[in-house]
Parts: structure tokens; sequence; C-alpha cells
């Protein structure tokens, strides 16, 4: 396990060596979001807005227009008080912006429901030019970071806080749009996102003493949605589960949702929070349990999605 | 004016002679006189509505129709004369120098016939501006026409820039972080060749590619607006990346003084002082008035120019209708190093240059 802020810092700091036109910009959380390591090594590069997350925004749009890559490194619940200036300038003048937004899900979760975001994925993703990005584990947020800052135009990648299980040993080939298969079933298929990928592939083992063949798809790029994966397991297992740290509403689940009813409907399960606000807990783990988002509600929800199955 | 219609003009000079009577028995009276149905004449008062060129005001009895200082200014060019209420807005500008002692006095500076060649340039982009508004039906016309001047003297005398060459790298850059006043700059870039001036007709137009607010596809437009108070933003963005650079670009900014209300200014204003960004100049188009009436009635402004200067800014407070102010101002903001510069431009909404 590790704690993707930290690698976040480090992988930053690197890329940071690699594109002498990366500028990365904080609205004084750089210690939390460890955007901090990288202004250790490169301070001209650096810009500590203050607490403005408007203002914030509107920084990297001027940068970006004028040829920087700017990195916008800041708390997910709080950028999202920059909707509006995301979507009306960064959005509509389709500007290279790189929005990282650390600290989202249930991940800070001790400060409660203030901090806890489950709303983002939901926001973001229906901005048009927008692509929305949420990566297992900290191998694959450095590979999809560094494909992002390739990528000509606005990304928002959202990550956790701290503990975030490794889903990937060997370097995976990871393509910004095109979802992972991680394992191949034929009963039912998982398709989830962030550290529910973790969680989506526990929840296989537990279904495989069962008996039951299930797929687990990491779809790190919520938008642009890989439809051909979708509609590919949709017509191979007939039964969807979909697993986010993020509300059922406009999320991942949703997503998939969308490419199900329109190109192959199949049933779907959704794990993900049910409109509800988060709360305060001593442990992250403690926290998922009580919002069911574990390995456990995923299994449940395929036995479910089984029966429905026809 | 010609893009008003016959029934229009006539409406609003009798809205003009009969500064009593509610617009029921006004249209009423017109249409039994003048023997026009009744729903062509208020087919036409909505269009004048929409045009924000009449407005209603309330006395004790009942709400009276009258012409708002856009639809005098309007009845005035189609007049063609300079009659005593054009003479009354005139007076209002002395009498805003009065209320603000530290507007600075009119110098001389640029010579006679480049003066006369701006005020020339001006009075046709005012043309132009009255007719695109009015042939779209909709559009912001008092706000457009209040920055005309500032507009002319940044594009034709003060940036650089390139009209054959909207993306060259070297431009300075303007955000017109009011972009409701979007026809005004709309008609300067067509003016400076940026495109050619018939396509000023297709504002707001399906298809066209003049939107009602401005956008980053349209030629000479730097940065996309239309939503208030985020100009200021961008341009510290834009700033910061020439200091990178060691360019010695500038970036200017049109706020609205209505735009102040929003918060977000307010947050950027601080991080060009603290960044120390002299690189970049805000004008205020310091009209006096927001959508729904005067900005010391909705959110008060005033004292505004310490506002600025207490947020660690240069400030000049100027009248932003005469040309060589203008110059001088956006002179000493550039001669201005270690703090951004504020120009307050006193206008008037709806402002028409007696050329």
């Amino acid at each position: 396990m590790k704690s993707i802020r930290e690698e976040f810092g480090k992988v930053l700091t690197s890329l940071g060596a690699k594109y002498s036109n990366l500028v990365v910009l904080d609205a004084d959380c750089g210690s939390h979001t460890k955007s901090k390591n990288f202004s250790q090594k490169y301070p001209e590069r650096f810009f500590n807005i203050g607490i403005s997350e408007q203002d914030l925004v509107g920084i990297a749009a001027g940068l970006a227009a004028c040829g920087k890559i700017p990195i916008v490194s800041c708390y997910s619940m709080f950028l999202m008080r920059a909707w509006e200036q995301i979507r009306n300038t960064i959005g509509r003048a389709n500007l290279n912006v790189k929005l990282i937004a650390t600290h989202a899900g249930a991940s800070p979760h001790a400060d409660g429901s203030s901090h806890q975001c489950f709303e983002d994925l939901s926001i973001m993703r229906v901005i048009p030019n927008m692509t929305v990005i949420a990566p297992a584990d900290s191998k694959s947020m450095a590979l999809l970071l560094e494909e992002a800052i390739d990528l000509n135009g606005p990304i928002y990648m959202r990550l956790g806080r701290d503990e975030v299980h490794d889903v990937y040993d060997s370097n995976p080939h990871l393509e910004i749009g095109k979802a992972n298969t991680i394992v191949d079933g034929s009963d039912v298929s998982i398709i989830a996102s962030g550290v529910l990928v973790y969680e989506a592939l526990t929840a296989s083992q537990m279904l495989k003493r069962d008996g039951v063949s299930a797929s687990v798809i990491d779809l790190h790029t919520i938008k642009p949605i890989d439809t051909n994966i979708i509609v590919n397991e949709s017509r191979k297992t007939g039964a969807l589960v979909t697993a986010e740290e993020h509300s059922v509403i406009g999320g991942l689940g949703s997503s998939v949702s969308e490419i199900v009813v329109s190109e192959y409907p199949v049933p779907v399960e959704m794990v993900g929070v049910k409109n509800r606000f988060g709360e305060s807990s001593l442990s992250y783990r403690e926290l998922l349990l009580k919002l069911g988002l574990t390995a456990s509600s995923i299994y449940h929800a395929a036995r479910r999605v089984l029966l429905r199955k026809r | 004016m010609k893009a008003l219609n016959r029934n229009q003009i006539l409406l609003l000079s009798k809205i003009n002679e009969n500064s009593e009577s509610t617009i029921t028995s006004l249209l009423t009276k017109l249409s039994n006189e003048l023997d026009i149905p009744l729903s062509t004449l208020k087919f036409n008062a909505k269009i004048l509505k929409s045009l924000n060129l009449i407005e209603f005001k309330q006395n004790d009895k009942a709400r009276i129709v009258c012409l708002s200082e856009a639809g005098k200014f309007i009845l005035n060019i189609v007049n063609l004369q300079f009659n005593e209420n054009y003479l009354s807005i005139i007076k209002n500008l002395s009498e805003a120098k009065l209320i603000f002692p530290s507007i600075s006095q009119s110098r001389t500076f640029l010579e006679e016939p480049l003066l006369n060649n701006l005020k020339a340039i001006a009075s046709r982009i005012r043309e132009n501006v009255v007719r695109m508004i009015s042939e779209a039906g909709s559009g912001h016309l008092g706000a457009s026409l209040s920055i005309i001047d500032i507009l002319v003297v940044l594009y034709f005398l003060k940036i650089k820039h390139d009209p054959k060459n909207p993306s060259w790298s070297e431009r300075d850059r303007v955000i017109l972080s009011k972009g409701h006043a979007a026809p005004a700059l709309y008609a300067v870039l067509a003016e400076c060749g940026y495109f050619p001036t018939s396509l000023l007709s297709s504002l707001r137009r399906i298809d066209s590619f003049l939107q009602g607010h401005p956008e980053v596809y349209i030629p000479g437009i730097d940065m996309v607006s239309g939503s208030l108070g985020q100009g200021l933003s961008i341009a510290n963005g834009m700033a910061l990346s020439f200091r990178l650079n060691g360019k010695n670009n500038r970036v200017y900014v049109i706020m609205g003084d209505g735009e102040l209300n929003e918060g977000q200014v307010w947050e950027a204003a601080l991080t060009s002082s603290h960044l120390m960004l002299d690189n970049i100049t805000v004008i205020i188009d310091r009209n006096g008035f927001q959508q729904e009436g005067s900005t010391e009635n909705i959110k008060r402004l005033e004292p505004l120019a310490e506002k600025w200067k207490a947020f660690g800014w240069h400030a000049i407070e100027i009248d932003g209708h005469d040309l060589n102010q203008i110059i001088a101002a956006l002179n000493e903001a550039e001669l201005t190093k270690g703090y951004p510069t504020v120009i307050i431009a006193h206008t008037i909404k709806g402002f028409q240059q007696n050329y």
C-alpha cells in the first residue's frame, strides 16, 4: 500500500525535469497535495496562489493560453467551487490545463462531509472538451499523468489521499480513453475505477470461490468512455456491476449505463455512494465499509445482477 | 437606425413626446389616430423594450413609459440632430467630473490630424455597433457604446498586434472581461482588419461566428468571456507566463463597474499586486450602471480608487471619452513599475461623442 499523494509529488517533480514549460499551481495546500515536492526542486515554476480556487483556475487558463502546461493541484472538493470558471474558460476555450484533484472520494475520512467529494466525476464529465480520469493506484497514476501532459486539452484527474492498494505490479500498458481488462471472465463484468478496482479484484476472488467467473475492468478514463469494451462485456457476460468511490448519480455507473441502454441493454447494479454526504471516521477503511464501497458490496451486487440476468 | 423599422422609430418619437402615458393608453391612442393595428404597435414596442430603448417608471398613479438613455440617443441619431437632450448628456459628464474631482485634467497629447482620425474611427464604430445590435434584436447597447473610445485608443494607438496574423505570439493580450460588450470589440476588430466589416451583421445569428459573447475562434479574440469577474485571473496567468519567458508584452483587461461585485475580481487583484504583475493594466468602464440600476444603489463601490490602492494597485481616474486622457493613462500604466495599474475610466452608458 502506498500514499498516492506522496507518489503524485514525486512523479510531478520528475515530470518537471522532462517538461520545461510545466508549471504547478496550488491553493495553499502544497504540503497536503504534495505539490510542495515540486516547489522545492523548481521554485520558479511553482505558485501558491493562496486560498482562492476561482482565481487559481483563471490563472491556469491564462498560463495555458500563453503556451505553458499548468498543473493545478487542489483538494477535489474545493476545486469544485471553481466549476463555473472551469466550464466557462478552460472548457469553452479548450485550454491545455491539467486539473489534479487530490483528497477525492472518502479519502479525507477524518475531515467529514465538508471535505469528502462524491460529486466531481459527475459535474466534470458534463463539460464538453473535458477528459476525466480516475486512476486505480500509484503506478497507473504516474503513467496516466504523463500521458495527460502529452495530450493537448483540459484534463481532470482525481486522486485519493493516502492508502491506496497496488493493483498493478509490473508496468501495465494504459492508454487514456481505453479501459484495461485486468481479469477476463464469462459470467459477470465488474467495471470499476479508482480504489474500487482493488476491491473489484477481491470481489472477483470471492465470486470465483462460488464458481462464478467475473471480468474486472479498470475504467480509468470516465470520459471519453471506452464504448467498445462496455458493449463487448455486455454481449459476453450479459450482466454488469459498476463500482466507484463517488455518487451513483452521474458518475462511472451512470456513464456505463448511458452506453448500455443505447447500445446493448443488460442489467446493471451500481456500487457507489447512494445520494448522501460522507461523515467523519478514524480510519479510511471504516468509512468505505459504512458507505458500502468494499469488495463485499461488489460481491453482493454481482450476486443480485446474476439473478436479474436473462 | 436603418435597421429600426418605421413603426419603431414612430414609437420612439411618440413616447418621447408623451411623457406621462402608460404604454397601453399610448398604443391605443396611436392605433386609433394613425390606423395601425394595435398588435403591430405592441409587437414593435416589445422589440424596443428588448433593445432597452424604452423603460418604465412608476409615478403615484400608473406605470408610465419613457425612453431610456440609449433610446434617447438612438432617436437623436434618427433625427440627425444633436438637440437639447444630447447636450444634457454632455452636461452629465461635466457633473461627473464635479463628483469625482480626482479625474485628471485633459492634456493635449495627440496631434490634431491623428485625433480627428481616431474620432472618425470611433464614430464609424459606434454606428456599426448600433446597427449590429438593432439587427440582431438583442445585445447590450449602452455597455458597448461606453467603451468604444477606450478600445479605439488601445487598438489603434497602444497595443502591439497584427490583424494579418491574429495568433502572433509577440502580441499584447486584451481580455474583454465584460464580455457583454462584445459588439464593440467585434466592430473594433473589423475596423482593424481582423475580418470584413460585412460580417458584423452576423452577430448572434445561427451558424455565424460572431457569438453573443467572445469566443476564442473569432480572429483577434484572445480569451473567451461572458461570465463576469474572470478576466483578471486569466490576465494574471498570461502576465506570469510573459514574465517566466522574459517577455515585455502587456496584458489589458477591460472590466465593467458592475462586474466588481464579483468576489473573484478581488481574489485576482490581490494576486496581481502580490506577484507585482506590472505588465497588467485594468481599465474599468465606470459608467455607473449595472443591469438593475445604479452601482451605488445596488452594491456601493465608492471610494473605488481607494479600494484598488488598498489592494496594492496604482490607480488613475480619467474621463473615458477623452482620447488624450486615455492614451496618457495607458502610457502612465506602462511606465509604472512594481505595481499593476488600474485606470478608472468615467464613461456614460450609451455615450455618443459629438465629432
